[in-house]
């Protein structure tokens, strides 16, 4: 791939969690890239090391405990942020790359005005005056959708729904036309009518500005909504990776084959019994040698516990990491979904 | 066909109000009727606050009523008293849906399973008593080993099997599941429904599933009633429900789930019915219809006034002006 298209490329990103009960290893060597304007989610259980995965491009993993290993690189348009000076890196964080958390309550400051809070990103990266930035705020406000934003921007969190605090976090993240948006399962904690509202106003700024957007989440609906590209995370590691609807009707690792049955469809026929994965994800204190997925896999081989498996590519940047592809491994029919539909 | 079905619970005409001060009054369940069938899964959504978590409550009596009737077996949940009501509580059991909040960090496994046979008397001997506690940690999917481990050593989705296997500890009948799984991983969530509809064939268990994911629950229920501001709107099987949604609510709710495949899902995404707003306030609610506020066919008259529950075709109930007017 060529790296000047890619506004974002991340290559062998490690990340460890030093703890009392020893080194977490949280993201063992993920690599990935993203378009300008493009849409890529990274899924997986909790504890699969998307967030942390997240919070590094961000520059968000926090030493001593956390630490991004030897040997990472984060290329933001070509330069590596991890080498960053305090000053480039001020620039670089809410004025290139944004993010949106989960739990809009934590995240926002309970003790300052809505207004105030978007103010302060305008005011640091956009060098705007007082007057100037809560002009913009007022329109940040309604450009999210907010009913009454003049009246709205004088309120604290705390007197906003979980829905207007999202939106909220949305304004503030796109206040400085970032390249890059980090949305860290921004629905997970709303109902689904408001996260319908939420999808939208993030596709409709996406196209305004052309932003990237990395969306995280377990929903495999918001994903199917939103996404260009996909990586499946487990324990740690991206197994498989890819365009939208490869992943979705070709689907070439074990898991994700596993995580699409596993989730019952409205537009399908009920009563079938759900395809369950047994057991539960490994320890990242101590992950497996071999394959992350090797104890709840089905097609587990001897090969799979010992070492770990490469990733086969299947073109069009659709690869997967399974044993089940190396020219030795007995013949599975991979399911392609797109026939059952 | 439903009439040949034996009711275990009916609900009738049920109030629950909280008082919030200030003389404002909280209506949580606002004159909600149903029944629900022996052996059946009755599924209950809706949106955050509009009341499925209490009603489940005041279905079994953990919360007491404003008004109304709640019928187990013909008795009345809140008015049974003795040894009536200590069968009653032997019948009747609930999952909760924190599987960390909901177990006491204090007692092992084995304590936490045990103690409904204690008070119920079930198990005659020690010898009984421990048997039968391996054999509800197996037939949740546990091993023996676990009865004498503490909670905290149990990931979310064990911690859910313990909270099941306490409430099957005393052989009941009826099943409350309030959001069992909506704490669990994806992969996570598909065991435990699984491992639910598998002991409701075996048993013969009669659940009611609260739940705000769409798609569980027409996965998991039979018959599935949706709640808006603590009054049902749409009450009727799940295959009827999900092909034919008749009240403007039911068919807002369905459109705005994201269905995982992306052709599906990027060719509806124009024609998604997109609702304004939020849920208001349920306290102090306006007259009239309670979804008038965001609904896209409001009129004069439902602003005015409450639709009714009515019966359209076998078994299918909704409460709406439009489509009283439209069916004739």
């Amino acid at each position: 791939m060529n790296d000047v298209k890619n506004i974002l490329e991340v290559k062998h990103l490690r990340v460890s969690f030093h703890t009392y009960a020893g080194e977490v290893k949280a993201v063992r060597d993920v690599s990935f890239s993203l378009q300008p304007g493009s849409a890529l989610a990274i899924v997986g259980e909790s504890g699969c090391g998307k967030s942390v995965t997240a919070k590094s491009v961000m520059g968000l993993v926090k030493k001593p405990q956390g630490e991004v290993k030897e040997g990472s690189e984060i290329l933001y348009n070509g330069e590596n942020i991890l080498q960053y000076t305090p000053k480039q890196w001020q620039h670089y964080k809410g004025g290139e790359c944004a993010i949106i958390f989960q739990d809009a309550l934590a995240a926002l400051n309970p003790t300052m005005r809505v207004g105030k809070q978007i103010m302060e990103n305008l005011m640091g990266h956009k060098h705007m005056g007082r007057a100037e930035a809560q002009k913009e705020a007022v329109e940040m406000l309604r450009l999210v959708g907010i009913p009454e934003p003049e009246k709205r921007v004088r309120q604290y969190p705390h007197q906003f729904s979980g829905g207007m605090r999202q939106r909220v976090m949305i304004a503030i993240a796109f206040a400085c036309d970032p390249k890059i948006l980090i949305c860290d399962e921004p629905t997970t904690a709303l109902d689904v009518t408001i996260q319908g509202q939420i999808l939208d106003i993030i596709k409709r700024l996406m196209k305004k500005n052309n932003t990237s957007v990395i969306m995280i989440t377990h929903d495999l609906g918001v994903v199917a909504n939103i996404a260009q590209e996909i990586a499946v995370m487990y324990s740690g590691i991206i197994v498989e990776r890819g365009a939208c609807r490869d992943v979705f009707y070709r689907p070439r690792h074990p898991y994700t084959w596993a995580l699409l049955q596993s989730v019952p469809r409205l537009d399908l026929e009920n009563k079938q019994v759900l395809a369950s994965i047994p057991g539960t994800p490994p320890d990242l204190l101590n992950p497996p040698v071999g394959c992350p997925f090797s104890t709840r896999c089905q097609y587990c081989m001897p090969v799979c516990k010992n070492r770990m498996p490469e990733n086969t590519d299947f073109g069009g940047g659709h690869s997967a990491a399974c044993w089940l592809h190396h020219p030795m491994a007995p013949k599975v029919d991979m399911p392609d979904r797109k026939g059952d539909v | 066909m439903s009439r040949e079905k034996e009711v275990l619970l009916s609900v009738k005409h049920l109030k629950k109000y909280f008082n919030v001060g200030r003389g404002s009054v909280l209506k949580a369940v606002d004159d909600v009727s149903f029944d629900i069938y022996k052996g059946e899964t009755l599924g209950m959504v809706g949106e955050s606050g509009c009341g499925k978590t209490t009603c489940g409550r005041v279905c079994i009596g953990l919360y007491g009523k404003t008004d109304g009737q709640v019928l187990y077996r013909g008795k009345d949940v809140h008015a049974i008293t003795g040894k009536d009501r200590h069968a009653f509580k032997k019948d009747v059991q609930m999952v909760f849906q924190d599987p960390y909040g909901s177990l006491d960090p204090r007692m092992t496994v084995a304590e936490i399973i045990a103690e409904g046979l204690d008070i119920h008397h079930i198990a005659k001997t020690t010898h009984d008593r421990q048997e039968r506690i391996y054999e509800l940690l197996e037939l949740v999917g546990l091993n023996r080993e676990h009865a004498n481990r503490f909670v905290h050593e149990f990931s979310g989705g064990q911690r859910q099997r313990i909270g099941i296997a306490r409430a099957l500890a005393v052989d009941p009948e009826f099943l409350v599941l309030d959001e069992p799984i909506s704490a669990l991983d994806v992969s996570i969530q598909a065991q435990v429904v699984n491992l639910l509809i598998d002991l409701q064939n075996r048993m013969g268990l009669t659940y009611l599933f609260v739940a705000h994911d769409l798609s569980m629950v027409k996965h998991i229920s039979d018959r599935v009633a949706v709640l808006y501001l603590g009054s049902l709107v749409e009450l009727t099987t799940s295959e009827e429900l999900y092909s034919h949604p008749m009240h403007p609510y039911t068919q807002a709710l369905l459109s705005a789930i994201p269905i995982p495949d992306p052709d599906v899902e990027q060719a509806r995404d124009e024609g998604k019915i997109r609702l304004e707003g939020q849920v208001p306030s349920p306290i102090d609610p306006p007259p009239g219809c309670k979804f008038q506020g965001r609904c896209r066919y409001a009129t004069e008259r439902c602003r005015q006034e409450a639709p009714a529950l009515r019966e359209y075709g076998s078994g299918h109930f909704a409460a709406c002006h439009r489509c009283a007017e439209e069916q004739g």
